[in-house]
């Protein structure tokens, strides 16, 4: 059961993203074009006066939230991108359903793994975005990521070494540490951008200081340090695991780029290339309890063309805190699993 | 005449520096009257980058120069500096079994088993396992941390050592809902001082190299204080009455990095562990 609990975990974002029903609606008709011009049209121009820092910056500061239902990718590139209240209602339902205990199909063994993760999950992400959208993928206008290019055949070669090695974990049958995802191996897990939802620990805290806006995702308690003042990027040949960030405000919108990924199969999203794969993140205040968040993501030698996704952030009860995720000091599990491996070796099992 | 000139270029220096006079070599550990420069909320501003430069995380009392564990493989690489206690008074005031337990610790600090669940903890030095250190450890490690203090009701403290975070909740009451590695940080003001009050750590972590440790009891206060554009002084009266027969109290400067572009980088040490923790448990080649 725990293991396959945490090959749920080992590729969270995947599994959470892509489990959507496919829902058939209309065409889009008014799909959001240019995503840069959208965030800021969220923003009331009230907002703008009430969420200052005390030195002048917008206030994106406090403890937020991204999970949701509403998937990556719009299911099979059809239908509307923004439901009506009623079907919003149906299409929120019918995730949920996927996502939850109440299922009963496949069999007990399925069915009690599912009852276990349910356990886990963040009930938030039973919920679509409040604005009613059946992708998180804003652009291209029909909510799917735009096609893959072909690889050339040394990213290939990487490629199916990952695919092999996920296999192995997935048969139950790792050979070594780095069989294991960087988020199994408590390395990275939602820390690197972009930030996705996935099953559970959503939360964010944004602090600011005068120059700087620093992000702590709850998993795996980093921080993300942006310097606001035009400095340059690290050098080249410094990368580090969540990159070099570096950050400006255009208006009321922070924009963040990102540079110098470690060259490291899974530190890059979907294997993106190093070379070329671009990231710009924004962040918009848009009102009391929520913050609009964006991402583009370009990259020539991975995608046909850029592709943009946007996510709500919805401020938790100031009551409610967010709390330390630690991972590694207690990552029993990388124990058994490669116990559990050797041990079916032994028994004659493994291929 | 030779030698007047340079006597006159003396003269004219000495009288370019000496509107410098009165200012002299500081005395350690004194600094004149500093007033901070504060935040908007009228409290010193405690943001930037930060740095310990006293050797405690080897050993928080005297300690001499040592090859730390494994020299036969190390080498001088795994040699540690000599340093003075930073300990008012010089010594740990343990209890005497628990006295016992740091000298076992010591003698285990480089070895680990995580064949059981059970066990997992008990051998090694966090640090060694890259653990995340807590409190005060992080602070006297050399690796710089940042702190970022803003409007809201949380000041963060950001590490370099395997990115740990701390999260000081200003003027907070609950009490901590679970043990946490980096604990559980109340903070509050006290003149110009950043007191934070330090609970629910986990119970596993030690305080330096020489295992130096606590209990389940583990409280500690720590006391953030300006006292100059490029110092703050640290100090720390830590308690556990299982463990000590009393409380005792660590001080040290920090130190502001000042160079240009200087920032937090990653020092990301769980894959330097992976081997020596799960290696026995991989697929050999030769099988």
């Amino acid at each position: 059961m725990n293991y396959r609990l945490l090959i749920s975990i080992g590729v969270l974002t995947a599994v959470s993203l892509s489990t959507a029903a496919g829902q058939s609606q209309k065409p889009a008709a008014a799909a959001d074009t240019a995503p840069k011009k959208v965030a800021p049209k969220a923003a009331a121009p009230a907002a703008k006066k009430t969420f200052r820092t005390p030195w002048g910056d917008p206030d994106l500061q406090g403890v937020w939230n991204d999970a949701t239902s509403t998937p990556l990718q719009r299911p099979n590139g059809q239908g509307k991108d923004v439901l009506t209240d009623e079907e919003a209602a149906d299409f929120q339902e019918s995730l949920a359903f996927d996502l939850t205990r109440d299922r009963r199909d496949g069999g007990a063994d399925i069915d009690v793994n599912r009852a276990y993760n349910d356990h886990w999950m963040d009930s938030r992400r039973l919920k679509i975005t409040s604005d009613k959208r059946t992708s998180l993928v804003v652009d291209p206008p029909d909510g799917r990521i735009p096609p893959r290019v072909p690889l050339p055949p040394d990213r290939d070669k990487i490629r199916v070494e990952r695919a092999a090695a996920n296999d192995r974990f997935n048969a139950g049958l790792p050979q070594a540490v780095t069989d294991f995802s960087l988020p199994v191996r408590c390395i990275i897990r939602t820390d690197s951008p972009p930030y996705l939802p996935t099953i559970y620990n959503n939360d964010f805290t944004i602090y600011q200081s005068p120059g700087y806006v620093v992000i702590q995702p709850e998993m795996i308690h980093s921080a993300r340090i942006i310097p606001l003042d035009g400095r340059p990027h690290l050098n080249k040949n410094l990368p580090q695991w969540l990159g070099d960030s570096r950050g400006h405000w255009e208006g009321d919108m922070l924009v963040i780029e990102t540079t110098n990924f470690k060259n490291y199969p899974g530190v890059i999203f979907q294997g993106g290339n190093r070379e070329t794969y671009k990231i710009t993140e924004r962040f918009i205040r848009v009102d009391a309890t929520s913050i609009n968040y964006e991402f583009t993501i370009s990259d020539p030698a991975t995608w046909t063309k850029p592709w943009t996704a946007r996510i709500p952030w919805n401020r938790i009860d100031p009551d409610e805190q967010m709390y330390e995720y630690a991972c590694h000091e207690d990552n029993y599990d990388l124990v058994h699993f490669l116990t559990g491996a050797r041990d079916r070796e032994r028994r004659g099992e493994a291929k | 005449m030779r030698n007047r000139i340079p006597f006159a270029a003396l003269v004219l220096l000495g009288f370019v520096w000496l509107p410098a006079a009165g200012q002299q070599v500081p005395a350690n550990g004194q600094f004149p009257p500093y007033r901070p420069p504060r935040m908007a909320d009228g409290h010193p501003d405690l943001n930037g980058l930060w740095q310990a430069f006293v050797t405690a995380n080897v050993d928080l009392q005297d300690h001499e120069a040592q090859p730390g564990p494994h020299p036969e493989i190390m080498g001088a690489y795994g040699g540690e500096p000599a340093g003075q206690s930073i300990v008012e008074g010089g010594e740990i005031p343990y209890r005497p079994e628990a006295l016992a337990k740091k000298r076992q610790n010591f003698e285990n600090r480089a070895k680990v088993d995580v064949s059981s669940d059970k066990t997992w903890h008990n051998l090694g030095d966090p640090e060694f396992k890259c653990y995340m250190p807590g409190v005060p450890r992080a602070t006297y490690m050399p690796f710089p941390f940042r702190i970022v203090q803003g409007s809201g009701p949380f000041i963060l403290m950001a590490y370099e050592f395997t990115t740990a975070t701390r999260t000081i909740r200003m003027n907070f009451k609950a009490e901590y809902p679970t043990p946490a590695w980096m604990g559980w940080n109340r903070g509050r003001w006290e003149g110009d001082t950043l007191v934070v009050d330090v609970t629910g750590q986990r119970e596993e972590s030690w305080l330096d190299r020489a295992g130096d440790y606590h209990g389940d009891e583990f409280h500690v206060v720590e006391r953030y204080t300006l006292v100059s554009p490029y110092h703050m002084m640290y100090e720390a009266t830590i308690d556990d009455p299982k463990v000590y027969t009393r409380p005792w109290k660590i001080s040290f400067p920090l130190y502001r990095r000042m160079e240009k572009n200087v920032q937090l980088l990653e020092f990301k040490c769980v894959p330097f562990t992976e081997q020596l923790l799960f290696g026995n448990y991989e697929r050999k080649a030769s099988k």
